[in-house]
C-alpha cells in the first residue's frame, strides 16, 4: 500500500475530486488546508501602495491510500489535472503505508483502503 | 428656533456618533487577526470615557469663556447650558453635536499605535489628551480662541479633528517605535470587507460631521454635503488610478483610503469651498497622501500602523491648506487665494503649523509624562501572541489556528 500525497492549487480540488471519483471505483480522500511557500517563496500584494511580501499561501493537501499498482495512474491524473506549468503548482509526495485497519469492521489491508 | 434645524442636528449628531463604531471595522479590519479586539477596543472606549470627559468638563472647556486658548469652568457637568434656547439650536444639542467630534477624533489616533500599545496607557493618554490638546483646540478654533482671532477657518474640523489626532498618532508611534518585525512579517489586513464596512459607515457619517457643522437646515448644510460626497468620490477615483499606474491594479483597501483622505481633506472647506473646488481637492489629496504612506514613511521608518498620520495628519494639512486657497467669497463669506485673498491663506498655514507644534509637543510630553509611572509598550513575547489575549483575554476567532496571524 501507498500515500499519495499531493498539495495542490486551492482551485484545482473540486475538479480532481471529480475525475478521481469517475476514474476509481473504491478510493477514499482526506482534504486538508494548509500553508506554505515553495521555491518561489510567496507572493506579492500591495497596501496602500506598500509592498507586502505574502510567504504562507494558502493550499490544499489531497492524500490517497491506495495499492501500489494503481500509484501510477493516480500520479498521472493528478499531474493532468493540476499542471498548469505555472509556479505554484504544487509537489506530489508518494509514502510506503506499513497498515491500514477500517474501524468499523476491524478489516485489515487491502480490504481496509 | 427652528423645529427643522433642531430634528437635522439632532440626526447629524447621531450620525457623527456611528463614525466612531464604523472606525473600529476600518482599523480592526486593516489590523491583525490577533490584534482586532484590541484595535476595536481602543477605538470603541472612547465612546464611553470621551462622552463621560465631554459632560464633566470637555464642553466647558470649550465653549465658555473669552480666554485665547481654552474655556473656563463655568459650564462644568452642563450647568447652565439651555435644552431649548441658543443661537439658532439650542445650546444643549450644540454640546451635544460636538460631543461626538470629540469621540472621533481620540479614536483617530489610535491607529497609529494598534498592535503594541498597552491599553491602559492608551486609554491615560486618550483622557488627559482630551483635556490638555482636544478642548484648547475647540476653544481656539471654535470657541472664540487664538486662531479665530487670527482669521483661520475650520468649518468642520482639520486642524481641531484631524491634524491634531494625526499628528499625536505620529508622536505616539515614534515613541513607541516599530512594531516587532516590521517591514519583515506580513503586516496585511486581516479583514478587508471589515474595510470597507468601516469606510462606508465613515463616509455615511461624515455628511452628519460636514453638514450638520452648518448648525442649520440651510442652503450651507446642503452645499456642505455636497462638497463632501464630491470630494470623497474624487479621492476614491484618483486614488484608484494612482494604483492602477504604479501597481498594476486598483485595490479595495486603496478605494477605501482614496474616499476617507478625500472625506478628510474636504472637512476644513465643506461649507467655504466651490463645488468645482471639491472635486479638484479629492483628486489631489490622494496623490498627496499615497506619497507619504508609500514612499515617506518608508523613508523615514516610522511605524504609522494603519496611516492615522498618512490619512488623517497629511490629508488635514492638506485641506487646510487647500481651504485657504480655494475658499469662495460666493459659499461662505470667506476669500481664498485664487480669488484674490491673501490674508485667510497666511491665516490657513499659520493656524496649521500651531496646531502640528501645538499637538506634537504636548503629546510627546504627555506620553512622556505616562512612561514614567508605566511601561507604555507590551513586552515582545506579548506583541507575538497578539493583544487580544494579553489586554483582554478575548479571541475574536477562537477557532483560528494561528498561522496567518
Amino acid at each position: 500500500m501507498k500515500k499519495v500525497e499531493a498539495i495542490i492549487q486551492q482551485e484545482k480540488l473540486e475538479e480532481l475530486k471529480v475525475k478521481m471519483a469517475d476514474s476509481f471505483e473504491a478510493l477514499g480522500m482526506t482534504v486538508s488546508q494548509v500553508l506554505g511557500f515553495g521555491n518561489q517563496k510567496g507572493l506579492k500584494e500591495f497596501v496602500r501602495g506598500q509592498e507586502i511580501i505574502t510567504t504562507l499561501l494558502p493550499k490544499v493537501k489531497v492524500s490517497f491510500v491506495v495499492l501500489d499498482e494503481e500509484v501510477e495512474e493516480i500520479i498521472s491524473l493528478i499531474l493532468a489535472i493540476c499542471q498548469t506549468g505555472e509556479v505554484g503548482d504544487g509537489k506530489i509526495f508518494v509514502y510506503n503505508v506499513e497498515e491500514a485497519i477500517r474501524i468499523r469492521t476491524g478489516e485489515r489491508g487491502a480490504q481496509a483502503i | 428656533m427652528e423645529a427643522g434645524n433642531i430634528a437635522f442636528i439632532m440626526i447629524c449628531s447621531t450620525m457623527v456618533f456611528l463614525m466612531t463604531p464604523a472606525l473600529a471595522f476600518f482599523y480592526g479590519g486593516l489590523e491583525r487577526r490577533k490584534n482586532i479586539l484590541n484595535t476595536m477596543m481602543m477605538v470603541i472606549c472612547v465612546m464611553g470615557l470621551a462622552s463621560v470627559l465631554w459632560i464633566i468638563l470637555g464642553y466647558s472647556m470649550s465653549f465658555s469663556g473669552d480666554n485665547l486658548f481654552v474655556g473656563n469652568f463655568d459650564k462644568l457637568f452642563f450647568n447652565q447650558v439651555s435644552m431649548t434656547k441658543g443661537d439658532k439650536i439650542p445650546e444643549g444639542l450644540f454640546a451635544g453635536f460636538q460631543m461626538m467630534f470629540a469621540l472621533i477624533t481620540t479614536a483617530i489616533i489610535t491607529g497609529a499605535v494598534v498592535g503594541r500599545m498597552r491599553f491602559s496607557a492608551i486609554f491615560l493618554f486618550i483622557a488627559i489628551w482630551s483635556i490638555v490638546v482636544y478642548y484648547p483646540m475647540a476653544h481656539m478654533v471654535w470657541g472664540g480662541g487664538f486662531l479665530d482671532e487670527i482669521g483661520s477657518i475650520d468649518f468642520a474640523g482639520g486642524n481641531v479633528v484631524h491634524i491634531s489626532s494625526g499628528i499625536s498618532g505620529l508622536v505616539l508611534a515614534i515613541v513607541l517605535g516599530q512594531r516587532r518585525e516590521y517591514r519583515q512579517t506580513e503586516y496585511r489586513p486581516h479583514n478587508i470587507p471589515f474595510v470597507v464596512l468601516g469606510a462606508g459607515l465613515l463616509w455615511f457619517g461624515w455628511f452628519g460631521f460636514n453638514a450638520g457643522s452648518a448648525l442649520a437646515a440651510d442652503g450651507l448644510a446642503i452645499h456642505a454635503m455636497l462638497t463632501t460626497n464630491t470630494a470623497a468620490a474624487s479621492g476614491m477615483l484618483s486614488w484608484m488610478l494612482i494604483e492602477k499606474l504604479a501597481i498594476g491594479k486598483p485595490t479595495v483597501v486603496g478605494a477605501c483610503t482614496g474616499a476617507v483622505v478625500g472625506l478628510v481633506a474636504i472637512t476644513p472647506g465643506a461649507g467655504f469651498v466651490s463645488l468645482w473646488s471639491s472635486f479638484v481637492l479629492g483628486a489631489l489629496v490622494s496623490p498627496f497622501c499615497y506619497y507619504f504612506i508609500s514612499f515617506v514613511k518608508h523613508k523615514f521608518g516610522y511605524d504609522d500602523a494603519l496611516d492615522a498620520f498618512g490619512c488623517h495628519g497629511v490629508g488635514g494639512i492638506f485641506g487646510g491648506v487647500m481651504t485657504g486657497l480655494f475658499a469662495d467669497p460666493a459659499v461662505g463669506g470667506k476669500t481664498g487665494l485664487i480669488y484674490g485673498g491673501t490674508e485667510l491663506f497666511v491665516a490657513q498655514v499659520a493656524s496649521i503649523a500651531f496646531t502640528i507644534v501645538f499637538a506634537g509637543v504636548a503629546s510627546f510630553l504627555i506620553i512622556k509624562g505616562i512612561q514614567l509611572f508605566m511601561p507604555i509598550r507590551v513586552s515582545a513575547k506579548e506583541e507575538a501572541l497578539g493583544l487580544d489575549r494579553i489586554e483582554h483575554d478575548e479571541t475574536a476567532y477562537p477557532t483560528f489556528m494561528g498561522l496567518d496571524s
